[in-house]
């Protein structure tokens, strides 16, 4: 699939000063040029699909000013999955907000970084240049689909807009539109159905119709938010494995939040993984199954039961995170840390390389990599 | 949904014999009913007994209430203290009383609605302070003070209205009654929109709607305005019972001559058959126009169901 | 967050403009979600524990309107305890000679139709108010909630006659019944007046009462205490009621308002308090008829009637916000 008309965003090699970042590679602050190319089929022509760089977001809330995203950068390539992996309040879905322009402000707001789509920074553009990237290049999928469908339109009229808008085309062109979509998303009587409202539908056929709202204009990059988090365990695979196929059908680069790394292993190719606003890993999705490189991400994978331990206590990582407004200096994991040191309390520790395509934030990774 | 119309009249049978009841029994067993069809002059006990028995006064009072709800069922509302059937009285006073209730409808659509809008995407703005202290105002000064000071200004001072209606009541002389009548509501439905606009405004499906890459416009009228209205909507059309009801005392003040000026007549010289009637209808109104609401509300929004 | 069908209306619809709602809203189910946490949602527990209601009290000391609201309040009830701390006159001190004469020295506000002095009138009817709107509203809290409270919690039979008897409340117009039911009663006190309230204001209360009891019943917690076996009234005073109690507060602080506002207003239609009663209403009433010539002797006493009211709308507007952590 193709990426649609050119609306004149630059796609060329040119993306920025950071010419020689790899396209599997994680941004890496002040990144070194060339570094090898990465295994695997990520590799397309041009830079990144959508790069952050050093993204900052600031929160105002009645106890002071949140740090919610705090110098975080990541890449996707166009055709690769990028799963951002945290826990609630890490900043995974502020920094999509940001990304997708769609950032409450206030309370919160961007106070440095830049959002590259396809080389161009986002954050410079007008907002109707920006509006006219939203859903048609770049769409989101949220989690709640109940919620974050409008409860007073039918489907068809909200799956419809999106060609009535961006494509100018009829009401009844964008109906027979949003119906083939229904049936793209394989939800069963869709010619029937399209005239209903969100409310009449299960759970797993409004997350349905949310990816299909993302995937009407085929654009070059889907943001999901935690999309299966919402939905009964014995759906989540479902949709999961639908949104998986699609991107491949189509050819899109996706970003995946979440917090479960189960959702992440069958899907994705890198993980991003986020802790109180920055990021502390970065590694393809095999390489951190296998040895996690940050005690943080150590913890999230031992605190996942496995058939063969079943012996074994589950892990569970102790303490809670950080309150957003006074994040403990040092590094921010080291309450929590079972490794943690005196330089830990007060050294903020860089995302160093550890090895081609992997990064970790921790002054021991070595020895969290031995295990 | 016949259904549920049907079920929803029934339960307004109980409603309305009940709060019939309650007046009736406000008018007949607190007042003397027969006070006023002798005049201004105290009635002597022969003529007052005479009256008493021909009204049938002298029966059970729940003899006396059946009777009357029968005849008012029948469209028999008797007569009114100067001898005119109250069914007259009714149809001169209702159409001006309805005029000046679509009067304060409009502006609370108009202005509360409008000023709603504005305060609602604009909150914490000094527009939104403004007008949100100048709704608590409003809401604060009595609809007659509002009314005697609109009147002085107005009428007497400026002479830009006439001070008193006349008693056709056309439209352009109920303009600053129904500005008066409509006022406190008008004040409520700004700020009932407000919030609501508010609300929604971080609602998820509005921003799955700027997601959606939407042109501002459309985000908020079809969006986020669609959806706040809502609860406005219901709002001013619950009020029309509550306006009718309430437009005594500005009819008092302008002098209009309609439900509320009959009614206080009807009070001032004691003539149940009046007050009775009036209010009857009055409540049926409400009661109605509630239903109405309701069925409505449930147009508006598909997540509501009959049950 | 899903958004509750009917918003959040006005505390008060003035004469019931709420209508009848029991039209299905959308099975609770689906719309009840747990909100889904998606990025910072505000501060986290910052070590030190915080109830709902330290918390508002927090918040109240910080909004000036409020602030201010009280302060008046707070003077309001001075005065209607110790009106001679200002106004050392008889309020009945009349003389015909002085007539709707203006200011003068030592009568600021000047005279009225009686010759009486406004400026005492004023300072002396702010007990009348003050009176009727404190005993309206305890009268109509105390009786709302309980049979709300009762009603919601018994649920079935009870509950279903006290939604009728709202209902026959509702159904008719405020001034009107007022007018109707007062008309026929010669007092010279306040508690006509406070009694009439109480029969057409408890409906108010006890709707929200009733509303918050079944919330509160349906949360776990209450459902577990149960399950727990406590017993069905420790359930409805340790669980049940504290929940009912912040939506009452905040309704019937804007309700005094308005009670305060009524009494003018029934005292203006001829059917509320009368003389010798000092009351703000009266003297309206009275002034009016000489608006034109001595504007004076309505504005006073309408402006005191304005502030009042309006002091008590803010600090009920104060206390829901402080009280609704929804509006955070």
């Amino acid at each position: 699939m193709s990426t649609g008309p050119s609306t004149g965003i630059g796609t060329g090699p040119n993306n920025g000063p950071k010419t020689g970042t790899p396209p599997g590679g994680a941004g890496v602050p002040g990144g070194e040029p060339g570094a090898p190319a990465p295994s695997g089929g990520a590799l397309r022509s041009g830079g990144p699909l959508l790069e952050v760089r050093d993204l900052r977001v600031e929160f105002r809330t009645r106890d002071g000013v949140a740090r919610a995203v705090d110098g975080v950068s990541w890449s996707v390539a166009p055709g690769e999955t990028l799963a951002v992996l945290g826990e609630s309040g890490s900043g995974k879905s502020v920094t999509a907000q940001a990304a997708m322009g769609i950032l409450d402000t206030p309370p919160g707001r961007i106070t440095g970084g830049e959002i590259l789509f396809r080389g161009r920074d986002l954050l410079k553009l007008r907002e109707d240049e920006r509006r006219r990237i939203r859903g048609a290049r770049m769409a989101m999928i949220f989690q709640d689909a109940l919620s974050s469908l409008n409860p007073v339109l039918t489907v068809g009229d909200q799956l419809g807009e999106m060609f009535t808008v961006h494509r100018g085309m009829s009401r009844r062109g964008a109906r027979a539109k949003a119906v083939e979509l229904m049936e793209r998303v394989r939800i069963p009587a869709a010619r029937e159905r399209v005239g209903q409202y969100p409310h009449q539908f299960s759970g797993g056929m409004r997350q349905r119709i949310m990816i299909a709202m993302a995937l009407s204009l085929e654009p070059d990059l889907i943001i999901a938010d935690e999309p299966t988090t919402a939905l009964d365990v014995t759906v989540q695979a479902q949709v999961m494995d639908l949104l998986a196929e699609l991107r491949r059908e189509l050819g899109m680069g996706l970003v995946l939040i979440t917090h479960d790394l189960g959702v992440v292993a069958d899907v994705a190719d890198r993980i991003a993984v986020m802790y109180a606003g920055r990021i502390v890993e970065t590694a393809p999705v095999h390489d951190l199954y296998k040895a996690p490189a940050h005690p943080y991400t150590r913890g999230l994978l031992d605190s996942i039961p496995r058939p063969d331990r079943k012996d074994a206590d589950l892990y569970a990582i102790s303490g809670l995170p950080p309150n957003p407004v006074a994040v403990p200096p040092g590094c921010a994991f080291h309450p929590r840390c079972p490794m943690a040191r005196d330089v830990c309390r007060t050294g903020e520790p860089e995302l160093s390389r550890v090895s081609a395509e992997r990064e970790s934030a921790c002054f021991f990774w070595r020895e969290c990599l031995r295990g | 949904m016949g259904r549920y119309v049907i079920r929803r009249l029934l339960q307004m049978i109980p409603v309305f014999a009940g709060a019939t009841l309650l007046i009736f029994l406000m008018v007949n067993v607190m007042g003397d009913p027969v006070a006023g069809l002798c005049g201004e002059r105290r009635c002597d006990p022969a003529t007052a007994a005479r009256l008493r028995a021909e009204f049938g006064l002298d029966r059970p009072l729940w003899q006396q209430y059946l009777t009357s709800m029968g005849n008012v069922v029948t469209g028999d509302f008797g007569t009114a203290f100067n001898g005119q059937p109250v069914v007259e009285l009714m149809a001169d006073a209702f159409p001006v009383t309805i005029r000046l209730t679509l009067v304060a409808i409009f502006f609370e659509i108009v202005i509360g609605v409008g000023l709603g809008m504005l305060t609602g995407l604009r909150r914490g703005r000094p527009v939104d302070t403004g007008v949100l202290l100048a709704t608590l105002v409003v809401i604060a000064v009595p609809t007659f003070v509002t009314g005697l000071l609109l009147q002085l200004l107005l009428g007497v001072k400026w002479g830009w209205i006439r001070p008193s209606v006349s008693a056709e009541a056309p439209l352009d002389e109920l303009i600053v009654p129904g500005l008066v009548l409509a006022a406190v509501s008008l004040a409520y439905v700004t700020r009932l929109t407000r919030t609501s606009i508010a609300e929604n405004r971080r609602a998820d499906y509005v921003r799955t709607a700027i997601a959606k890459g939407l042109p501002r416009r459309r985000v908020m009228t079809r969006h986020l305005l669609r959806n706040s209205l809502i609860p406005v909507v219901t709002f001013i059309g619950a009020d029309i019972g509550a306006l009718m009801g309430g437009a005594i005392v500005t009819e008092r003040i302008f002098n209009i001559h309609g439900v509320g000026y009959q009614l206080y007549q009807g009070i001032l010289r004691q003539s149940t058959q009046t007050v009775v009637g009036f209010v009857t209808v009055l409540v049926l109104v409400f009661l109605l126009v509630n239903l109405l609401v309701d069925l409505l509300y449930a147009v508006l929004d598909p997540r509501i169901r009959y049950a | 967050m899903p958004e509750a069908p009917y918003g959040d209306g006005p505390a008060i619809a003035p004469a019931g403009g709420g209508g009848a709602m029991d039209l299905a809203t959308a099975e609770g189910g689906t719309l009840e979600q747990a909100p889904a946490p998606a990025g910072p949602s505000g501060p986290g527990p910052a070590g030190r524990p915080r109830s709902l209601w330290s918390d508002a009290w927090h918040d109240l000391r910080r909004n000036p309107v409020f602030v201010v609201a009280a302060l008046v309040i707070l003077f309001l009830f001075a005065i209607s305890v110790w009106p001679q701390l200002i106004a050392p006159g008889n309020p009945l001190d009349c003389d015909l000679a002085r007539a709707q004469q203006g200011s003068r020295a030592g009568h600021p506000f000047g005279f009225d139709g009686q010759g009486c002095d406004v400026y005492t009138r004023t300072v002396h009817g702010a007990r009348t108010s003050v009176t009727v709107g404190v005993c309206a509203t305890l009268g109509v809290a105390l009786l709302g909630s309980a049979l709300g409270g009762f009603a919601g919690f018994l649920g079935g039979v009870p509950d279903a006659l006290l939604s009728r008897l709202t209902d026959v409340f509702f159904a008719i117009p405020v001034v009107l019944g007022g007018l109707v039911l007062l008309s026929v009663v010669t007092s010279d006190t306040v508690w006509p007046v406070i009694g009439f309230m109480l029969l057409l204001g408890w409906p108010q209360v006890s709707r929200i009462a009733r509303g918050s009891v079944i919330a509160a019943k349906q949360n776990d917690y209450v459902q577990a205490a149960r399950a727990l076996g406590a017993s069905p009234a420790r359930l409805l005073l340790k669980h049940v009621m504290p929940n009912a109690v912040a939506p009452v507060i905040v309704v019937a602080t804007i309700a005094l308002g308005t009670y305060v506002s009524l009494e003018a207003t029934l005292s203006y239609l001829g059917v509320g308090l009368r003389p010798p009663t000092v009351s703000w209403g009266i003297d309206i009433s009275a002034a009016s008829p000489y608006i034109r010539n001595a504007p004076h002797m309505l504005l006073w006493p309408a402006g005191a009637l304005a502030v009042t009211v309006l002091a008590f709308i803010m600090l009920g507007d104060a206390v829901r916000d402080a009280l609704d952590p929804k509006l955070r």
